[in-house]
């Protein structure tokens, strides 16, 4: 589990003078499930066909199983990719398509005079008949062979574009937003579906997406990219509970992120009012953002609380309420199943484990505060919005 | 809203009805009948006889067609490369080298073909070119024969370059308009499934542009056929085609519209098959581009 098997290393890439990827640097391992998380345009997709081959870097190393392979070809790598918009060949039925890595062919290495010497064998049809049977049956797709993919529906050419890449046995699977196009309902199940096979095989997976929640369910490590910096990376548990800075707080799950001071080793100050935390090696008295999690924080009555808030908002999800709280200006969402009206004087709880405490980065002060609430609410949930993922910069030329 | 929307068609159906429905059918009848001198004058009779004469004018058909597949194919040779180079190109290019390929079209065919003979001619600008290079000398000297002149009109060869430099632009057009709208990551799929050059293209550029390669044969192959000013002006009057045939029975000396007719309705039945088995080869691709 803990073998490296690629390592990007200072990887740039500017188009002119515009930079897509700024110095990045990157450790993935052999047989992990790591997903490159962030925004459009973050350079995730172009961090994938630099992997993939597509993408030559402007400068830095791209480093497989130790070797450098920045000049190597998508075709000579051991790495198979399944597109964003599946790529299926329309010309050829589910079978054909899926036996296409298959028929261009097996690299074996073989010892010559001492040599290493890399040809190209033909796979006999018989292998190649069960492989891909295989392969469907894995994907669930077993009798779909004969039909044309033009006559699958969004989930089957998913699953043909994955048992395409995967029955070439690569090292590692490069995903680049596949269940983009899927519905709700599917994402879920194909989500699940991934894991598996990814377990199953035992090979690494790299999977780029920007939706946080499908990071977090799948993920060994996450790997959180804006404007073409890794901004953190970590396990999905990491990420969630100790972001880094108000960016990666604000983009995995909801947060409040507020100014505070450090006043100790595990004291920090909100409002003038001073909160236990668990949080410690900051300088005295150093400006902080503090990350409060809206499931977090505990209502109670006025008179218990440590700070004290006037309701203006409350929506109900089903399992909480999600309720906008006034707190001298700066306005809090807290999710929880107590009701609380609009315009009700209320008191809140924070445990010293609910309360993170960040560096001042350049996120600072962009993000966390629900002034505009329904606003960036319907943002996020706008699936529509999300979908527009396009990398400009990652296409070619 | 339908009813609504068939009635601009009107025009046009009826602009196909009087000028492709009827003539057809006029043809037909004309084909089929013969004028023959009576005592009272010119009668018309119904008669086979313009079909079952119709042997006499084999080598042309076969001159006609061989002629046009060697100009489609060369055609084809010439378009596909530089359709498929365009269009890895950028726009840029795209823009300038469309402007090159139907600039010649913005000029009349006539004049295209005329220039083309004062180029071929025996003292036309080629020759007058070889002779001030030496290639003429040398290659009497290296054959012993004594040529003033490379005899360039009047052979197959010049009809088939005067087609070819005339319908190339309906080659390129639809084999780059599908090559440029083909989905780049189809080949990258390919690329990562472990494709190099040469099978990427063998593989899934060759097949999914086969429907535009279909429809620049078309485009090519039917004018070709039919053609007639090219082979009178650079095929001088010994290689006669389909057209020139057909011509002269209208507007020529051997004045005689039922034999043009029926000439011209056996050439039709002719190329509508040669459609039908080409369609039919390409009926999987074209489903493919639907996509």
């Amino acid at each position: 589990m803990s073998k490296e098997l690629i390592r990007l290393s200072d990887c740039v890439m500017a188009y002119d003078d515009d930079v897509v990827l700024d110095r990045i640097d990157l450790s993935i391992q052999d047989k992990e499930f790591l997903t490159l998380l962030g925004p459009s345009g973050c350079g995730k997709t172009t961090t994938l066909r630099i992997i993939g081959g597509f993408l030559t870097p402007t400068s830095g190393d791209v480093l497989f199983d130790g070797k450098r392979i920045n000049d190597v070809p998508p075709h000579k790598r051991m790495v198979n990719t399944v597109f964003q918009r599946y790529a299926l060949f329309p010309h050829l039925n589910v079978f054909e398509n899926v036996a296409f890595g298959l028929r261009m062919g097996q690299t074996v290495v073989e010892q010559e005079n001492g040599q290493e010497v890399r040809r190209k064998v033909k796979i006999p049809e018989e292998e190649i008949h069960s492989r891909v049977m295989e392969m469907l049956e894995i994907v669930n797709l077993k009798g779909f062979e004969r039909r044309p993919v033009t006559a699958l529906s969004g989930g089957q050419q998913q699953r043909v574009a994955i048992a395409r890449a995967l029955v070439n046995r690569p090292k590692v699977l490069l995903l680049d937003e596949p269940l983009g196009a899927l519905d709700m309902r599917l994402r879920k199940d194909m989500q699940q579906e991934l894991k598996r096979i990814q377990q199953e095989m035992e090979i690494t997976f790299i999977y780029v997406t920007h939706d946080q929640e499908e990071a977090l369910a799948m993920s060994d490590t996450v790997v959180v990219m804006d404007g073409g910096r890794i901004q953190q990376v970590g396990s999905p548990e990491d990420i969630y509970n100790e972001p880094k800075n108000a960016f990666v707080a604000d983009f995995i799950g909801e947060s409040n992120i507020i100014d505070g001071i450090m006043r100790a080793d595990g004291v920090v100050e909100i409002f003038n009012r001073r909160f236990q935390c668990l949080d410690k090696g900051f300088d005295r008295d150093e400006p902080v953002d503090v990350v409060i999690r809206p499931e977090d924080v505990d209502i109670v009555s006025e008179a218990e609380g440590q700070l004290k808030g006037t309701v203006t908002a409350v929506t109900f999800k089903g399992v909480h309420y999600d309720t906008i709280v006034d707190f001298y200006g700066f306005k809090w969402l807290i999710q929880t199943t107590d009701f609380c009206p609009v315009g009700s004087h209320i008191g809140i709880k924070i445990d010293p484990d609910g309360i993170h405490v960040m560096k001042k980065s350049q996120y600072s002060g962009m993000f966390g505060d629900y002034s505009s609430y329904s606003e960036e609410y319907d943002e996020i949930n706008d699936p529509t919005l999300l979908d527009e993922e396009e990398e400009g910069a990652g296409d070619e030329e | 809203m339908k009813n609504k929307r068939s009635l601009f068609a009107v025009p046009y159906v009826i602009w196909m009805a009087l000028f492709v429905v009827i003539p057809i059918v006029i043809m037909l009848v004309y084909s089929l009948t013969v004028s023959v001198t009576t005592g009272e004058g010119e009668a018309i009779q119904f008669s086979f006889e313009n079909f079952t004469g119709m042997g006499a004018y084999v080598t042309v058909f076969a001159r006609s067609f061989w002629l046009a597949i060697v100009a489609t194919l060369v055609c084809l040779l010439i378009g596909y490369p530089v359709s498929y180079w365009m269009a890895k190109e950028g726009p840029g290019f795209q823009r300038v080298a469309m402007a090159l390929i139907m600039l010649p079209m913005w000029m009349n065919f006539l004049l295209r073909t005329y220039s083309w003979m004062s180029i071929l001619e025996n003292n036309g600008l080629l020759n007058q070119l070889f002779q001030k290079i030496g290639l003429i000398a040398l290659y009497n000297d290296l054959t012993g024969q004594n040529i003033e002149y490379f005899q360039m009109i009047r052979t197959p060869g010049a009809v088939v370059l005067g087609m070819v430099y005339n319908y190339l632009p309906f080659m390129i057009l639809p084999i780059y308009s599908v090559l440029s709208k083909m989905d780049q990551s189809l080949i990258e799929a390919a690329q990562d499934l472990g494709a190099g050059t040469a099978d990427v293209f063998r593989r899934v550029t060759l097949p999914l542009s086969l429907p535009g390669v279909l429809s620049g044969v078309t485009m090519v192959f039917v004018p070709s056929v039919s053609t007639f000013a090219i082979s009178r002006l650079l095929g001088g009057g010994t290689n006669m085609m389909l057209g020139d045939l057909i011509e002269n029975q209208f507007l020529g000396g051997a004045y005689n519209p039922h034999l043009g007719a029926a000439i011209s309705m056996v050439m039709m039945v002719i190329v509508l098959i040669c459609m039908l088995v080409m369609n039919h080869f390409g009926e999987g691709e074209e489903q493919a581009v639907m996509l």
